[in-house]
């Protein structure tokens, strides 16, 4: 790329305006080189085996659009400069950003989209503000412009401080209960109208500007108000929601700039979200407007009717011998699991199983963990084979040949009554389909229920036994239990 | 105006109807990098930010621009990097021992 970079920039200082025409259209071939190479990344993450050649036709891709808008001739030499300091002020922060530990994934995924919603508002924001200073109304603010500004501004600032709610959730420095107060829905609308009335407002008389201060801090207000009422549990679907807006703002952006590859890529972002964000939804038997709207997780006061029933609690001793005899075990990982930094001791049991050449495999929920795929990753990361981690609708119909059905720190994601309990508030939701295993059993560290506040009728099923404790611990002793009786 | 309305309109459409069919056949097991990867991409908003820094047509243009430069490269550079750091940890079976 650099090799006819440097000619075309001569090119461009002698006959500007010549060359001008010449430039743009080379940094067009380049931009649709750069659109193919998204497309191919993408293409390529159809299969663990070529996801890493994804990266790097991403990076191909990216460089080569930079590289190229580089050459652009309206940008002046101190433009270079304050590029160059921002871009190397980004280094270190990226570089810090990308070594975090798994389990906070998901909040620099809410980050990011923060970062990539600020950029879209603030671009749109110059824009306009250009645009102001100008002092030449009459010298081309379309409606059409506008109208994508209003679009570009409202969803890039939306996503910002509803990724930066998200984030906080995430990390617990906000609480993770949804926060309500009365009339909250009504309250949204009636911000959500007044936006609206905004955006029409500067569509139609675009250089009213303390309306376009009004609509960016509605938008900023929006995207708080959203979030606080959702539920640390609808993070996975809230993400990838925030993922789509982030996407369709840099769409917003392409249309302002008139430049085909944002529209291109931050199309692919958008449906990236959207196709996400529909399996969430699914996965918890939620629509979209109830995840946004719906404050679950705070009306669950009844779970009293569970007194009566016993549970039955076994010991590691006797679950390593279970393991031990079984032909096929699965294991049901939730994210207590990572809670309690318990993967390299699921790691450790892998291995004394696969020894012993009992078949072990991952029964993976599509909302286990806290965001689209989180499981996959945090088990990746102990060298768990990617081949052994097998999705809800591959493992369910295989339950009932399971000899040991072990479940490690998840919860809602193996309560039968969603199947058949129309009372319960997890009903309809697709679960694991833990009870029809041979022998269940799970390890917990109480009888407190889950994240939700429900209570699993899997704990009562006579299959199942509880191995109470801490998972590390707990697993840790069942590991010891069988490296002892292995050496034999 | 019109015309490139219209044309910019297209490529959202046909890139939309790529996206989903490409975005649909990933794997599952690779959600969590496909966002990450995703996110990397969707900081072509860089490009923007390039040119409203580079133009230098006012001083609070210049300073959005430089900082949308900043938000988007961080987000080029951690979310290239952490998708390669993520997905260099899928090892099958053979290779997992």
């Amino acid at each position: 790329m650099e090799t006819f970079a440097s000619p075309l920039l001569l090119l461009a200082s002698s006959g500007r305006a010549a060359h001008a025409g010449v430039i743009h259209s080379v940094i067009h071939l380049i931009y649709i080189f750069a659109a193919v190479m998204f497309i191919l990344s993408l293409h390529w993450m159809s299969d663990p085996k070529t996801a890493r050649r994804g990266t790097f036709a991403g990076v191909a891709g990216m460089a080569a659009a930079v590289l190229g808008t580089l050459v652009e001739p309206e940008i002046v030499r101190s433009g270079y400069l304050w590029i160059a300091i921002a871009a190397l002020l980004a280094v270190p922060f990226g570089i810090k950003l990308s070594m975090v530990p798994l389990t906070a994934v998901p909040q620099r995924t809410a980050l990011s989209h923060a970062f990539g919603g600020l950029a879209a508002g603030l671009v749109g924001t110059a824009e306009y503000f250009i645009w102001l200073h100008d002092g030449a109304p009459a010298a081309g603010m379309s409606g059409f412009k506008m109208g994508a500004i209003v679009f570009e501004v409202l969803l890039g600032f939306i996503t910002v401080t509803g990724s930066l709610m998200a984030a906080g959730k995430l990390q617990e420095i906000i609480p993770t209960r949804p926060i309500t107060y009365k009339n909250q829905n009504a309250i949204n609308l009636l911000l959500f109208v007044i936006a609206i009335v905004a955006g029409v407002t500067l569509v139609l008389r675009p250089s009213w500007w303390p309306v376009y201060a009004l609509f960016a801090g509605l938008a900023l207000t929006f995207g708080v108000l959203l979030i606080i009422p959702i539920g640390g549990a609808d993070m996975p679907t809230v993400i990838s929601i925030l993922n789509s807006y982030a996407g369709l703002s840099a769409v917003a952006m392409g249309f302002v700039l008139d430049n085909k590859l944002l529209i291109t890529a931050g199309a692919l972002d958008g449906s990236s979200g959207l196709i996400l964000s529909i399996i969430m939804c699914k996965a918890m038997n939620r629509s979209f407007f109830n995840v946004l709207f719906g404050a679950f997780g705070q009306v669950q006061a009844a779970a009293a009717a569970t007194t009566d029933k016993s549970v039955r609690s076994t010991n590691p001793e006797e679950v390593a011998q279970m393991l031990e005899m079984a032909n096929e075990v699965a294991i049901i990982p939730g994210y207590g699991m990572a809670v309690a930094q318990a993967q390299r001791m699921v790691r450790e049991l892998y291995d004394q199983l696969t020894k012993r050449g009992v078949v072990v495999k991952f029964a993976i929920h599509p909302v286990a963990g806290r965001m689209p795929g989180h499981m996959n990753v945090l088990l990746a990361e102990v060298e768990i084979p990617y081949d052994r981690l097998i999705d809800m609708e591959t493992i369910n119909p295989e339950f009932p040949q399971v000899d040991v059905a072990l479940v490690v720190g998840a919860n809602d994601v193996t309560n039968p009554a969603a199947r058949h309990d129309k009372s319960s508030p997890i009903y309809g939701m697709p679960i694991l389909d833990v009870d029809k295993a041979k022998t269940i059993i799970v390890n917990k560290r109480s009888m407190n229920p889950g994240f939700a506040g429900i209570d699993n009728e899997l704990y009562y099923n006579d299959k199942t036994l509880m191995l109470f404790g801490d998972s590390k611990a707990a697993l840790g002793d069942v590991v010891k239990a069988l490296s002892g009786g292995g050496m034999h | 105006m019109q015309t490139d309305f219209i044309s910019a309109l297209y490529v959202f459409m046909l890139s939309s109807i790529i996206g989903l069919g490409v975005i649909r056949r990933v794997s599952r097991l690779l959600h969590t990098p496909l966002m990450s990867l995703t996110n990397a991409i969707s900081a072509i908003a860089v490009v923007g930010a390039i040119l409203i820094a580079g133009e230098q047509k006012s001083t609070v243009s210049s300073i959005l621009g430089a900082i949308a430069v900043f938000a988007s490269m961080t987000n080029i550079i951690s979310g290239f990097l952490i998708t390669d750091r993520m997905l260099k940890m899928f090892k099958p079976r053979e290779a997992g021992k």
